[in-house]
C-alpha cells in the first residue's frame, strides 16, 4: 500500500455516503428498499473483509455471527418484548461473545482447517436453532411485529417500518462502521494486521503477540456482523434459519471477493453488483445459485483482486 | 421387539451407513492427501452419481438388474468425467493453492446443484434394487440388497487399497503425496497423476451413490449429508490418512446408526459435529494419524 493523504480518502468515503444520503430522495420505491437491504448487508460484508481482507483469515462460518446478532435482537424483542435500543445492543453482545469464543478455539488451527472448523461451529449453530425450534420458530422462522419495532428517542418516535427512517437508519450504521473501519485498517493496529497476513511468523518475530491480534480482528469482525444482522431482524422483521446456513457464510466471502479484499468501499461495491445481478437475472431465471458459482468460479481464476482492488492497482494507488 | 434385535437392527442400518461413508470419504482423504486439495464439491458427484443412476436405469428396460449394473457402470464414468474436466479447467490454473481451490470448489458445488435442479427437478426419484431378496434372521427379515452393499464396499475397499499399495500406479500416487516436487524431478507426471486423483475420487464417491440409491431415494440435495459426515469421517480419521478413514467410517456410521434409532438426528448432528470440531482444534492430526500437516 502506497503511503496516502488521509484526507483524500476520507473524502471520497464522506462523498459516497453523501451520495447514498441523496440517492434517498431520488430513488423508485423499489430501489430505495432494495438499497436500505444492500447497505445492511454490506456492513456483513465489511465485517467479514476485515478478517479475510486484512487478516487473510478465511472463514466459511460467518453466517453464525449474523445471525446471532439477528437472533439476539429479533428473540429479545419477540419473546421478551425488549425494546429496540436494548435489543440492537443485545444481538451486538451475543456476536462478540460467540465471537471471542468461537476465536479462542478457531484460532488454535490455520489455513484449511481454520475454513473446516469455522463451518463446523457455524453448521453447530444452525442445528441448534432448528433443535430449540419452540423458540426461535425453526425453518419457519419468526415475524417481528411492526408495533415492537419502534424507536423512542426523547420526544419523538421512529417508526422502523417506515421507508425513510430504515433506510436513514441503515445509512446511518453502514457509515458508522465503514469510517470506523477505515480508521481501524489506517491504525497501527491496522498495519498489524496486514503485517500477519503477509508473514505471521515475521510480525511474531518483531516481538508482537500474533494471536491477540488475530483474536481482536475475530471479535471486532463477528461484532460488526452481529450488528449487520441485528439490525437486519429490526429493520426488516425477519429472523430465521437461512440466514445461518452455509450459504450466508458463502455470500459474504463472494461479495468482499468481488469488490475487492482489503479494500474499504470493497464490500458494498460487491454487495450492490451481486444483488443487482441476481436481481435483474431472476427475471430470466430461477437459476440464481448457477449464477453465484460462476461468479465464484471466474472471481478466483481471473479475478482475484476484485472491482477496487484492480481500481487501486491500475490507476489510483492511494484507495483504501 | 426387544433392546437386543433393535440393537442388532440399528447396528445392521449403520453397517451399511458405514459402508457407503468409507467409500465417498475415502475419494474425500484421496484427493486431500495427495493434492492438497479440499473439494467442497465431493457431495455433489455423489449426488450427480445417484442422479445419473436413475437417469440411466429408467432409460434402460427389462429387468431392474441391467439398469442397475449399467448404471453402477456408466454413472461412475460419467462423474470422472466432469470431475476431470473441472480439475483441468479450473483447478490446475489456480496451481493447487488451498484457499482459492475451496473458493472454487464451492462454485461448483452450487453450479452442478443448480443444474441438476434444472434438468432432474425438485422430486426425490427412487431406483429399483437388482434384487429383492430378503435375509430371515430370528427376530426380523433384512434386505440382502443392504448387505451386498455392505460386501461390495468392503470389496471396493480392498481393491483401493491393493493398488495404492501393490502396483506401479499406487507407488506414483504415494510418491506425489509424500513430496510433489522431488516425484516431478523423478519423472513423475505430477499434473497427470493430480487429474487422475480428483477423478478418481469424484468417481468413488459416485460409485457409493449408486450403491445407496436403491435404498434412499435420489434428490438433488442429496450431497450436503454425505459431505458433511466425510469431512468428519476424514478428520476424525487423519487428514490423508486411508487406514484412518475407513476406521472412522465404521466408528462414524455405526454410532449414528445407533444414536439417531435412540435420540433425534438433530440432537446426533449436533454432538457429532461439536465433538469433530473440538477434534480438529485440539488434535489435528486426527484420532489415528500420524501424518504431519
Amino acid at each position: 500500500m502506497t503511503e496516502a493523504s488521509p484526507a483524500k480518502a476520507y473524502a471520497l468515503h464522506l462523498g459516497v455516503i453523501a451520495l447514498l444520503f441523496a440517492l434517498s430522495f431520488v430513488l423508485p420505491d423499489y430501489h430505495h428498499g432494495l438499497i436500505a437491504r444492500i447497505m445492511v448487508l454490506a456492513v456483513f460484508a465489511m465485517g467479514y473483509n476485515l478478517l479475510f481482507g486484512y487478516v487473510g483469515l478465511l472463514s466459511l462460518g460467518h453466517a453464525m455471527f449474523f445471525a446471532a446478532g439477528l437472533y439476539g435482537a429479533g428473540l429479545s424483542v419477540y419473546h421478551l418484548g425488549w425494546s429496540v435500543p436494548a435489543a440492537f445492543l443485545a444481538g451486538i453482545a451475543c456476536g462478540a461473545l460467540l465471537a471471542l469464543v468461537i476465536g479462542v478455539l478457531a484460532l488454535r488451527t490455520s489455513g484449511v482447517a481454520f475454513m473446516i472448523v469455522t463451518m463446523m461451529f457455524a453448521q453447530v449453530f444452525l442445528l441448534l436453532i432448528l433443535y430449540f425450534a419452540v423458540w426461535t420458530g425453526g425453518d419457519q422462522g419468526l415475524v417481528v411485529q411492526q408495533a415492537a419495532r419502534v424507536l423512542t428517542l426523547g420526544g419523538t418516535t421512529l417508526d422502523l417500518t417506515n421507508p425513510t427512517v430504515r433506510y436513514m437508519s441503515a445509512l446511518a450504521l453502514f457509515s458508522i462502521v465503514l469510517l470506523a473501519t477505515l480508521a481501524v485498517v489506517r491504525s497501527r493496529y491496522g498495519r498489524v494486521l496486514v503485517a500477519v497476513r503477509e508473514n505471521e511468523e515475521r510480525t511474531k518475530m518483531l516481538g508482537y503477540d500474533t494471536f491477540s491480534n488475530k483474536l481482536a480482528a475475530v471479535v471486532v469482525s463477528g461484532t460488526i456482523c452481529a450488528a449487520s444482522g441485528a439490525a437486519y431482524a429490526l429493520l426488516f422483521g425477519y429472523v430465521g434459519s437461512s440466514f445461518a446456513s452455509v450459504q450466508y457464510s458463502i455470500l459474504p466471502l463472494l461479495w468482499v471477493l468481488l469488490g475487492g479484499a482489503a479494500t474499504a468501499l470493497g464490500p458494498l461495491i460487491g454487495t450492490l453488483f451481486m444483488y443487482y445481478v441476481t436481481d435483474i437475472t431472476s427475471g430470466f431465471t430461477s437459476a440464481y445459485l448457477l449464477i453465484v458459482g460462476v461468479a465464484l468460479i471466474l472471481l478466483v481464476l481471473f479475478f482475484p483482486k476484485g472491482i477496487m482492488g484492480s481500481i487501486r492497482q491500475r490507476w489510483l494507488g492511494w484507495l483504501p | 421387539m426387544h433392546f437386543g434385535p433393535h440393537l442388532l437392527l440399528a447396528a445392521l442400518e449403520g453397517l451399511v451407513t458405514s459402508a457407503v461413508l468409507a467409500l465417498t470419504a475415502l475419494g474425500l482423504s484421496l484427493v486431500f492427501g495427495v493434492m492438497r486439495v479440499v473439494n467442497v464439491a465431493h457431495g455433489e458427484f455423489f449426488m450427480l452419481g445417484a442422479v445419473l443412476a436413475w437417469a440411466i436405469s429408467t432409460a434402460i428396460s427389462g429387468h431392474p438388474a441391467i439398469g442397475f449394473v449399467a448404471a453402477l457402470v456408466i454413472a461412475p464414468l460419467i462423474v470422472g468425467a466432469v470431475a476431470l474436466l473441472a480439475e483441468r479447467l479450473v483447478l490446475r490454473r489456480l496451481n493447487y493453492n488451498p484457499e482459492a481451490t475451496i473458493v472454487a470448489t464451492i462454485g461448483m458445488l452450487y453450479i452442478i446443484q443448480q443444474l441438476a435442479l434444472t434438468f432432474y427437478g425438485p422430486e426425490a426419484r427412487p431406483v429399483e434394487p437388482p434384487f429383492s431378496y430378503r435375509i430371515l434372521l430370528p427376530w426380523f427379515g433384512y434386505s440382502g440388497y443392504k448387505l451386498s452393499v455392505v460386501a461390495a464396499s468392503v470389496l471396493l475397499l480392498v481393491a483401493t487399497w491393493l493398488v495404492l499399495t501393490r502396483t506401479r500406479i499406487g507407488l506414483v500416487m504415494r510418491a506425489t503425496q509424500y513430496d510433489s516436487e522431488t516425484a516431478q524431478a523423478f519423472g513423475i507426471p505430477v499434473d497427470r497423476v493430480y487429474a487422475g486423483v480428483f477423478a478418481l475420487g469424484a468417481m468413488l464417491a459416485a460409485i457409493a451413490a449408486v450403491l445407496i440409491v436403491p435404498i434412499s431415494q435420489a434428490h438433488y440435495l442429496m450431497g450436503q449429508d454425505p459431505l458433511l459426515l466425510s469431512f468428519i469421517v476424514v478428520i476424525i480419521g487423519g487428514l490423508g490418512s486411508l487406514r484412518g478413514t475407513i476406521v472412522a467410517a465404521v466408528l462414524i456410521g455405526l454410532s449414528d446408526g445407533i444414536i439417531s434409532m435412540f435420540f433425534s438426528p438433530t440432537l446426533a448432528k449436533i454432538i457429532a459435529t461439536l465433538v469433530v470440531a473440538m477434534v480438529l482444534v485440539f488434535r489435528p492430526q486426527g484420532l489415528f494419524g500420524t501424518a504431519s500437516r
